[in-house]
């Protein structure tokens, strides 16, 4: 059963709620182990590999002596026979026969070789598969095992600092606060700063002469009524 | 990946418009707490384990939800899932948490973009699950 099926089965069972932990103290150990003998088997089928290519290497190139060989013999043959000389044309017919033996050994043997190699192959991609799928497990395993011992690390200290656990809606709500009063301050900042440069505004035009002061209007009412008595 | 330097790093950082307050907590399994200011009620927590890098949020209990639609909930969650960058919700215990998982090769920039990433996520979760909350 993977590691995710125990896990799940654990969970089903009330661990969570318990927060007991969920893995067995022993699959880290088991897992750990599986991986390191996969790479371990690894290590030893690629080091087979590479002598049975370099035997299977050998073979061919002594099959292609031996055809050599064989063909150079053929043509003694033909000219034994050109020369009308039988026996000796027999007797390198006896060496290709000699020699076509040997062919067909050498051809057994490299095409064993090939045969080899396809297996090793195999055999390594399966490793190396396996050992994928044991350090995807691990990792789930090790992924519970370290959120379940923080989540008692911040409780624990949630504890002894004497914090509350304040709930989430009161939560949500302290934040909308804070952010509302933020961005009241930053507006009225805005107003002030826009109301500071109105005010600042007025002065230059009054220095200027080009708005009306104040003072000089409320004299204008006063010699209006002055006349007018 | 070292917890105590990626402490020292968010400490000193002013990254997307964000600052970081860090506390580390010793243990077994070695936390990092990451406070984003502004979100002060829902502090990232940092672990790794090997092969990865766990950021984890913790939203609400089981007990604050209202029985009667916690299926919707579950679905919602479900359904949630994909359109939430760099986070999927998730189940510890009794807690229901929102978390981001990433290599343990990652740059330091990439585990403080996804701590941010989470801390808004998280914010908009709990505003979008409210109604599924006691």
């Amino acid at each position: 059963m993977s590691v995710l099926s125990k896990i799940f089965t654990a969970i089903r069972g009330g661990a969570r709620e318990t927060g007991e932990s969920i893995v067995d103290a022993n699959a880290v150990r088991i897992f750990e182990q599986e991986i390191h003998d996969s790479k371990n088997h690894i290590k030893k089928a690629k080091d087979s590999l590479t002598s049975v290519m370099a035997e299977k290497m050998q073979a061919a190139r002594k099959l292609d002596a031996t055809q050599n060989d064989i063909s150079e013999n053929e043509q003694y043959v033909s000219k034994a026979l050109e020369k009308g000389d039988e026996a000796l044309a027999l007797a390198v017919a006896e060496k290709i026969s000699t020699l076509e033996t040997n062919l067909l050994e050498q051809q057994t043997i490299h095409d064993s070789c090939a045969n080899h190699i396809e297996k090793l192959k195999a055999q390594v991609q399966a490793a190396e598969r396996q050992i994928s799928d044991n350090e995807r497990q691990l990792n789930m395993i090790k992924t519970t095992e370290n959120v379940h011992k923080a989540t008692s690390a911040i409780s624990d200290n949630f504890a002894s600092s004497g914090s509350k656990i304040v709930n989430a809606k009161e939560s949500l709500e302290r934040i909308k606060k804070r952010q509302q009063m933020r961005e009241d301050k930053l507006k009225a900042a805005q107003e002030l700063n826009s109301d500071n440069f109105e005010n600042s505004l007025q002065d230059k035009l009054k220095e200027a002469g080009i708005v009306n002061d104040g003072s000089s209007s409320a004299n204008a009412v006063l010699e209006r009524l002055k006349a007018k008595q | 990946m070292n917890l105590q330097d990626l402490s020292l790093h968010f400490s000193n950082l002013n990254m997307e418009g964000y600052q970081f307050d860090c506390q580390f907590i010793p243990g077994e399994v070695e936390v990092l707490q990451v406070v984003i200011e502004g979100f002060e009620e829902i502090p990232v927590y940092i672990s790794a384990t090997d092969t990865q890098i766990l950021c984890i949020s913790y939203l609400w209990s089981e007990d604050e939800v209202v029985t009667e639609t916690k299926a919707e909930m579950l679905e919602a969650m479900l359904d949630m899932n994909i359109p939430m960058p760099l986070s999927a919700f998730s189940r510890i215990q009794d807690r229901y948490v929102i978390f981001g998982a990433l290599s343990i090769n990652s740059r330091v920039d990439d585990i403080v973009h996804e701590v941010t990433t989470l801390g808004e996520n998280s914010v908009e979760a709990l505003s979008i699950m409210t109604d599924f909350l006691k």
